[in-house]
């Protein structure tokens, strides 16, 4: 049994959206904001990335066991989101985007201040590569009705990034869902 | 010479527990690993801002870099032909230095998909001082013989 006040209960994806307004019932499903990342995927990266956890995985070491394992280097799947992460400045750069913008087109399509993630799952498909650019998109995938939590009122919703590659390949997806809420009057 | 030795399928049951690792955090695997991350937010390397702005008692891991211990901590198991499908995460708590986390996991399921691969569900847990800080439920594939390779598996033959 779910307690229903829990803000760590995801929404059901059939839950209310009758009462949603038209622009954001207009976006569910439909992919938004996609971009390229700045940078291809490299190998002093992925050192680095095992470097800090001290990953002494083969695949990623050794050029002879990648070549027979995975057919050639790749990336440890959980560096998918590095390969899109933008510098901390870039020349000619004015305005930084925010990842999961639809996160924050909801929060101010609902008007809640407040937000918190309470899952996030990553599925991988296809291995990142060195050399590989991989394109992002953003789809909601569900908008609950309105839930009282012990946060507060609002609503939950759950949005996936899709990461392709070069060659148009799933290499992943992460799914987010999310909690909006205005904090309850004391 | 390079240890290439890889789990099989058939050498895990349900309720079969991992070897616990055990790690010191300091300053630098919070930095270092937020850098390796590419998350430049200030929570992650500036103490004055943790402390002052966010409130918490020090810096903090990141999630990707979490992301990157669970993934570790998995393959150290696996081997390198252990694959990972997909993963959950629930963040309950932060890790600070001078904590030593405690990873732990245990097998829950050990299934074969119709397209033939090995699958073992895990539940992972990163614990400080008997508190968890964050779970995480895995599924990774895992050869079903020892010719087989479940990174070479593409398309329809790929459900993770």
């Amino acid at each position: 049994m779910t307690d229903p006040t829990d803000p760590t209960v995801p929404a059901d994806p059939g839950d209310l959206t009758a009462d949603l307004p038209p622009e954001v019932a207009a976006v569910i499903g439909e992919y938004q904001y996609q971009e390229t990342g700045e940078f291809p995927a490299e190998q002093g990266y992925i050192w680095t990335s095992c470097s800090s956890v001290e990953n002494g995985n083969p695949l990623f070491w050794d050029p002879e066991v990648a070549a027979e394992v995975t057919d050639g280097p790749i990336a440890p799947p959980t560096m998918l989101s590095v390969w899109f992460r933008p510098h901390n400045w870039a020349p000619g750069r004015t305005e930084q985007a925010l990842p999961l913008q639809v996160h924050f087109d909801l929060k101010a399509a609902f008007d809640l201040p407040e937000a918190v993630m309470t899952d996030n799952t990553i599925i991988f498909h296809e291995p990142v590569r060195p050399g590989d650019v991989l394109t992002t998109r953003q789809v909601l995938r569900s908008v609950s009705g309105p839930k009282t939590t012990k946060l507060g009122r609002g609503r939950f919703w759950v949005i996936d990034v899709e990461y392709l590659n070069q060659r148009d390949e799933l290499v992943g997806v992460e799914s987010y869902t999310g909690f909006g809420y205005r904090r309850s009057a004391a | 010479m390079t240890d290439t030795t890889t789990l099989l399928l058939g050498d895990v049951a349900p309720g079969d527990h991992l070897p616990e690792l055990a790690y010191d955090v300091t300053a630098t695997t919070v930095v270092l690993g937020a850098l390796a991350t590419r998350d430049w937010r200030p929570m992650h390397h500036d103490h004055d801002f943790a402390v002052n702005r966010n409130g918490t008692r020090d810096i903090f891991l990141n999630t990707p870099n979490q992301a990157a211990w669970f993934e570790r901590y998995i393959t150290d198991w696996t081997g390198p032909k252990g694959r990972l499908g997909r993963m959950t995460f629930r963040m309950k708590g932060s890790v600070f230095p001078k904590d030593r986390m405690v990873f732990t996991a245990a097998v829950e399921g050990v299934t074969t998909d119709e397209a033939g691969c090995g699958w073992a569900s895990l539940l992972v847990t990163l614990a400080v001082d008997g508190d968890t800080k964050t779970d995480c439920s895995v599924r990774v594939a895992l050869p079903t013989a020892p010719d087989d390779n479940p990174w070479a598996r593409r398309g329809d033959q790929w459900k993770p």
